[in-house]
């Protein structure tokens, strides 16, 4: 398997593509810091959405039986899956009963799923298509992505790596758009001619959820373009698949939420539609199917269950300089970026051990997240536990345990610290080499002349 | 053990001890005039925004622009056939649909609208254009106070509507129009 370093060196070799890829993310972050500041209790807001996550992680499976119980109450099903491969299962029963364990392939026509990250961490696309039942993506980015055979390289923005000409020569082969028209106003109305269609002839929907309310049984879905609403309210069978940490404990909570996700996501103040499903329409069937898949392990992990607080608005990779300028499929994960990058080794740890090294530390990804996750300490600490349990390569662990001898000795670090400045200074060469990877597309910059200890020393009065 | 026990009993297991839920009273005291913040959070969303004295005022609109088109409303005192009855995907070919908003949210200029409201739950996604009348005197600052107003409402679907349905996963150009209502008027009364 490629690692997440091949990939990005892969990406990197387009300069100008990557260039391009940076800055747009960067625009998006920029807009994400014009709407936090606009708001007076920013800072306050994101410290009690951190403390109720902290209430809901702490009283998990209590507010789960509740949230149970209600949903019941209000006639929605409710479905447990331990891991990907039940809840696979699980949406094709519920697929396969609905029509009386005999579905109809010749004119049932399949699911539209709206944008659910679970489902793509659960590969549940190509399990039901390999039991015959076609998904559509609805979402326009998670379309795209979808009719290109490839997955979303970001959790909100899912084709921020595709350039509009390229989506221009997609739609004309596979919608008929003109050739080389590459007006988003032209595709866009395309996508939405091509997908009304099917809008109007599908029987099931699929969505995901944002928030799941223990105390109403009720879930909200967020969307900017309608489609988790224009499929459900057409079907005549919503399924909704919601990992178990999506739970908050009172409807009032959504309040504290709500202002921050899409801030936080794409700068504005609120999703066009924040849609609260209690109970399913007359003649519908409704269905909630709440996902383990590793989270109750994460959740036993004292350094890394903060991970399970997310809410999945894509500010740490807006921010993180190595997301931008990497793509989101060198993390070769569901869930890219940042928090993927926590979440990842839960799942798999030899598979994912690159991707906590994928990270330079700076912390921007814990500034702006809106549930304060320590998402850069819980990189560094998982990069401690795959040394020690041998998962990564031998320069790496060569290097970690070097590193963590420096910083553990005061001496040491103001010894090395010298030796680094005159090394730089006097023999570049040695810094400047192939073996050192953060010279890998940069100039190591100038030393400086003395240390912050040394400087300080001489300064202090 | 069935999944959900296996489930349940390792959350149990392995959550940590129980921490209390914070306060929201001090959450939502940000001051500006509601109605000001509202009009210009609406307008920067997409949403056209109109003052009105009368009901004449939005007949007027409504046949200025969708004079021969298909315009459906929930209103009593507006008259249109009676599209309650018909199924969900009838509903396509809508042109103007026209419903009243329980309240609206100053800081993001969003509406909310639950079921009593609707008619249908799909009507305002399916038809081409949305218009929304709202009461001035209905709009408050934050989503802290909507909770508050909307308590324990018991509906089997509400929304927060903020603006027409919108897209930027084109190199992140805005269209407006992805699959809900291409434009929302909000007609201030
Ligand atoms: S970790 Fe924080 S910033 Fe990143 S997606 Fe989750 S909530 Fe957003």
């Amino acid at each position: 398997m490629t690692t997440h370093s091949k990939s990005a060196e892969i990406f990197n070799r387009d300069f100008e593509r990557t260039t391009w890829h940076d800055e747009t993310l960067y625009f998006v972050r920029q807009k994400r810091d014009k709407a936090a500041f606009q708001i007076d209790d920013w800072e306050l807001l994101r410290e009690t959405a951190s403390q109720i996550k902290f209430n809901v992680l702490s009283n998990l499976s209590e507010y789960l039986i509740q949230f149970e119980e209600n949903a019941l109450k209000n006639g929605i099903k409710v479905h447990w899956a331990a891991d990907a491969r039940e809840h696979n299962e699980i949406v094709f029963n519920i697929v396969s009963e609905y029509f009386e364990g005999n579905i109809p392939h010749d004119t049932f026509k399949g699911i539209v799923k709206s944008k659910s990250m679970l489902t793509e961490e659960c590969h549940m696309n190509e399990y039901l298509i390999s039991k015959g039942i076609e998904v559509v993506d609805t979402d326009l980015g998670e379309r795209i992505v979808q009719l290109a055979g490839e997955r979303p390289s970001h959790i909100v923005l899912p084709c921020i790596h595709w350039k509009k000409e390229e989506i221009g020569e997609l739609f004309h082969k596979h919608l008929g758009t003109e050739k080389g028209n590459k007006d988003p106003k032209y595709l866009t109305e395309a996508a939405r001619q091509h997908l009304r269609d099917k809008f109007l002839n599908r029987k099931v929907a699929l969505t995901g959820v944002n928030f799941a309310v223990a105390v109403t049984g009720e879930f909200v879905v967020c969307t900017n373009e309608g489609n988790a609403d224009m499929g459900t309210h057409l079907s005549d069978l919503h399924i909704a698949s919601m990992g178990m940490e999506k739970i908050i404990p009172q409807r009032q909570h959504l309040s504290v939420f709500l202002r921050l996700l899409a801030r936080s996501a794409t700068g504005q103040p609120i999703t066009t539609y924040s849609s609260h499903f209690r109970k399913p329409r007359d003649g519908q069937q409704m269905h909630v199917v709440i996902v383990d898949n590793g989270r109750s392990t994460q959740l036993g992990r004292e350094d890394f269950r903060n991970s399970l607080k997310c809410i999945r608005c894509g500010a740490c990779f807006n921010t993180c300089p190595v997301y931008r300028r990497s793509g989101g499929h060198s993390y070769h994960t569901a869930i890219a970026g940042p928090i993927g990058s926590i979440l990842s080794p839960n799942l798999d740890m030899k598979a994912n051990a690159d991707l906590p090294f994928a990270s330079t530390l700076c912390g921007s990804c814990s500034n702006v997240c809106p549930v304060k996750i320590d998402i850069h300490q819980q990189l560094y600490k998982w990069r401690q536990v795959l040394v020690k349990e041998g998962h990564t390569s031998a320069t790496k662990t060569l290097m970690m345990k070097g590193m963590s001898k420096v910083l553990a000795s005061p001496a040491v670090f103001k010894f090395s610290g010298k030796v680094g400045r005159m090394l730089m200074d006097k023999m570049p060469f040695m810094v400047n080499n192939s073996l050192n990877l953060w010279y890998k597309q940069r100039e190591m910059p100038e030393p400086p002349k003395e240390s912050f200890r040394e400087w300080y020393k001489k300064n202090r009065k | 053990m069935t999944s959900r026990d296996q489930i349940l009993a390792k959350v149990k297991q392995n959550q940590p001890n129980s921490v209390h839920l914070p306060d929201l009273s001090i959450l939502g005291k940000e001051s500006f005039d509601p109605i000001t913040k509202f009009a210009e959070t609406a307008v920067a969303i997409g949403a056209e925004v109109i003052e009105i004295q009368d009901f004449s005022e939005i007949q007027k609109y409504i046949n200025s622009k969708y004079s021969g088109k298909t315009v459906r409303s929930t209103l009593a005192d507006f008259n249109s056939e009676n599209w309650l009855a018909l199924s969900p995907k009838e509903l396509d070919g809508t042109d103007f649909l026209l419903v009243e908003a329980q309240f609206g949210v100053a800081e993001n200029g969003s509406i909310w609208i639950s079921d009593k409201d609707l008619g249908q739950r799909i009507a305002p996604f399916i038809t081409e254009y949305l218009g929304v009348i709202l009461d001035k005197s209905k709009i408050i600052n934050t989503m802290h106070q909507a909770y508050q107003i909307i308590g324990d409402e018991d509906y089997g679907f509400g929304l927060f509507l903020a603006g027409p349905s919108k897209t930027a996963d084109i190199e992140q150009s805005l269209v407006l129009g992805a699959h809900g209502a291409r434009g929302l008027v909000i007609f201030l009364k």
